[in-house]
């Protein structure tokens, strides 16, 4: 018995030994000969369809570019990251130094970015987060080769409390789980909303992923507010949104929230919906050029109407594509590759797109309404946004 | 004070939900004494069950008529294929089957739904809202819910009292062995308790559907809670599962309101309190 014991405690140990090693060992690559892309996305779970148009709309930038960018072949190794942070270590350095890639695009949830993040800024790899909106991101996490084409929850927050300014709105209750990425929200609309004389009068956190809102309706129903800051999403933003039509709310407190509070769930929630005021970086329809070839292009490849998720994995093709035309397809030229990203300046289906100081993009945020199951643009809550990139010395 | 008032009902409203959920895992685990980690599925397969037989009948509560048959039926041939190999085992065995079977239909689920939320409709005679206050309503379909849940609870309580399968299953759950022993056939017991929980389970997740949006995960929420509520009123008591489902709920929703900072932990602390004062639960027997 001690002896199989011992037996097994030894060759677990070796196991252990060699993952352990194996991460620190990155061979050089050759210039020429296909670049290899890992994809670290959710390929299950409640983010799957995220992470599948992430995907598809990187493929299918590849594919319009007759599979190349810069003269080089493009190969794409893809892991399921189940959106679950333990993991994300893991499989984050089996692409990076297992499979040896050469450039890193993820993920979805905030957590698994992190840790990803984490292990990408000591590893250097050219890395593009198409997602993850927590603000560390590209604030005390930045690094030179770390970039991101969606958005910071502060970021998106801040437009949303310039949005309800700008409405009129002067007095608003906020209510969100409390997670990351809903208290960074909250945050980044607090800081716009109190600087331009708005007041909070109450904060409603519930326990994530909590979706009986029966109480939290109540207060709000008590407090009488002008106007309710919200951030649900998925399954939750459905609910929230039924409910809050069905507790008679819909008519007396406009609800507002980012995006995210509608994107995905416009079928699910109906008529319950409507009148529901959001800010994004892109809305349905969005009338440029860029947005028209793209939502062509999409849905002909896929039979279904691209959304803000492909918009970003679109734009982090895009970002790689200039990077790697700068220095002809030489991904050993690192510096010169990341500074040119860092310069990119294109025509996204969003609107313009470039980077402020911490590689977060700079960029438009709409005000949209959702009527009949579309958020359509109503006008410009902030125009070329920066994220405030507060902590980034890098 | 009327905040109050409504947060105490949203709380028995809320429990009476849980009930439905919680009571099948009793009975389930006090009489076959199987840790059913897939009970929380059958709740999701409920909620998906209520959303195709709704778009194919145009009513939830057409659906639900169609839908209880199918649940005793799937429950009866997921004991004859899996569960009742478990009786004899230990309950590591029985988790670990049961959570085999959690990932078998939430892939199963993902197959054949997806991923994106979706919605059931809530039929038109009952899909107004009644005013409480000026600026708060009270959507009509959850007061017909809870009468619902009401009357379930009470039906179930006349048939464990009165029935002679009510007697049985007291029986089974005070002493297995004895009951054996005095000649029933604890099989068949079994198999009508297991497919009785399992379609308890799916009804709480088809009435509940309207107002929960049908999305993946659905069920694993609802699993704990029932656990929790299970461990409150005692294992295997129906009483005390109705009993811990109304405080956990007046919980909840109190809890959210005065202690927001430890909306999350209510709850949980409410159940070490009980376990500290009766290990047992409410209305459990003593552990021996």
């Amino acid at each position: 018995m001690s002896s199989t014991r011992r037996e097994f405690l030894s060759t677990a140990l070796a196991a252990g030994t060699v993952t352990l090693a194996a991460p620190f060992v990155r061979t050089a690559r050759a210039a020429s000969g296909p670049i290899k892309i890992g994809l670290l996305l959710p390929s299950s779970g409640t983010f799957a369809p995220l992470g599948e148009a992430i995907a598809r709309a990187a493929k299918l930038h590849v594919a319009g570019k007759g599979g190349s960018l810069a003269g080089r072949e493009i190969t794409f190794v893809a892991l399921d990251d189940e959106s679950a942070p333990p993991k994300a270590t893991e499989l984050t350095n089996k692409l990076v130094f297992g499979e040896n890639v050469d450039v890193l695009i993820g993920t979805v949830h905030s957590g698994v970015a992190a840790a990803m993040v984490k292990i990408a800024r000591e590893a250097g790899v050219t890395t593009l987060v198409p997602n993850a909106g927590a603000d560390a991101i590209t604030r005390a996490m930045c690094a030179p080769n770390i970039f991101r084409t969606s958005f910071a929850n502060g970021q998106i927050g801040f437009a949303t409390g310039q949005a309800m300014l700008a409405a009129g709105i002067k007095e608003a209750v906020t209510c969100t789980w409390r997670y990351a990425a809903g208290e960074e929200m909250v945050k980044g609309f607090k800081e716009a909303f109190e600087a331009g004389g708005g007041k909070v009068t109450k904060d409603i956190a519930l326990p994530f992923p909590d979706v009986e809102f029966q109480s939290a309706l109540a207060e709000i129903a008590a407090a009488k507010p002008q106007a309710v800051y919200s951030f649900f999403a998925g399954g939750g933003a459905a609910k929230f949104i039924k409910d809050y039509a069905a507790a008679g709310l819909a008519g007396s407190v406009p609800l507002w929230g980012p995006g995210f509070l509608t994107d995905g769930v416009e079928k699910a929630v109906g008529a319950a919906g409507d009148g529901i005021r959001t800010v994004l970086h892109y809305a349905d329809g969005l009338d440029n050029p860029e947005n028209k070839a793209f939502i062509a292009a999409f849905q002909a490849a896929h039979g279904i109407a691209p959304d803000v998720y492909a918009v970003q994995g679109w734009d982090a093709m895009q970002v790689l594509d200039i990077g790697l035309k700068a220095v002809g397809g030489d991904t050993a030229k690192k510096d010169a590759m990341h500074a040119a990203m860092a310069a990119a300046k294109f025509a996204s289906p969003r609107g313009p797109f470039e980077f402020s100081a911490s590689r977060n993009p700079k960029q438009n945020f709409y005000a949209r309404e959702l009527k009949d199951g579309k958020n359509r643009m109503t006008g410009m809550a902030a125009a070329m946004l920066a994220d405030s990139g507060k902590g980034c010395r890098a | 004070m009327d905040l109050v008032l409504v947060q105490i009902f949203n709380g028995i409203q809320y429990g009476f939900l849980i009930f439905l959920a919680a009571s099948g895992l009793t009975l389930v685990f006090g009489i076959l004494g199987v840790i059913n980690l897939a009970h929380g599925s059958f709740y999701m397969l409920g909620a998906y069950m209520a959303l195709t037989l709704t778009q194919m009948t145009g009513d939830v509560f057409l659906a639900v008529a169609l839908g209880i048959p199918l649940a005793v039926a799937f429950g009866a041939v997921i004991e004859w294929a899996f569960v009742r190999h478990l009786y004899a085992r230990d309950h590591l065995q029985q988790v670990l089957l049961t959570f085999a079977l959690i990932l078998i239909f939430n892939e199963v689920q993902r197959i054949g739904w997806g991923s994106y939320p979706h919605s059931v409709p809530i039929p038109s005679y009952l899909s107004g809202s009644i005013r409480l206050t000026d600026t708060l309503a009270y959507p009509v379909y959850r007061l017909a819910l809870t009468a619902i849940c009401a009357a379930l609870a009470a039906a179930m309580f006349l048939v464990i009292q009165k029935t002679k399968i009510g007697r049985l299953i007291r029986a089974g759950e005070s002493n297995r062995e004895m009951t054996e022993l005095l000649g029933f056939d604890s099989r068949l017991l079994y198999r009508v308790v297991f497919a009785a929980g399992t379609a308890l389970a799916a009804l709480a997740g088809m009435l509940a559907a309207p107002v929960e949006s049908v999305y993946p995960g659905i069920g694993e929420r609802i699993l704990i809670i029932s656990f929790v509520v299970v461990v409150i009123g005692g294992i295997g008591s129906i009483k005390g599962a109705f009993l811990g489902s109304l405080v956990i709920g007046v919980a909840d929703a109190l809890g959210k309101v005065f202690l927001p900072n430890l909306a999350g932990v209510v709850v949980y602390a409410m159940m070490a309190a009980v376990l500290v004062a009766r290990p047992g639960g409410l209305f459990g027997r003593m552990v021996r």
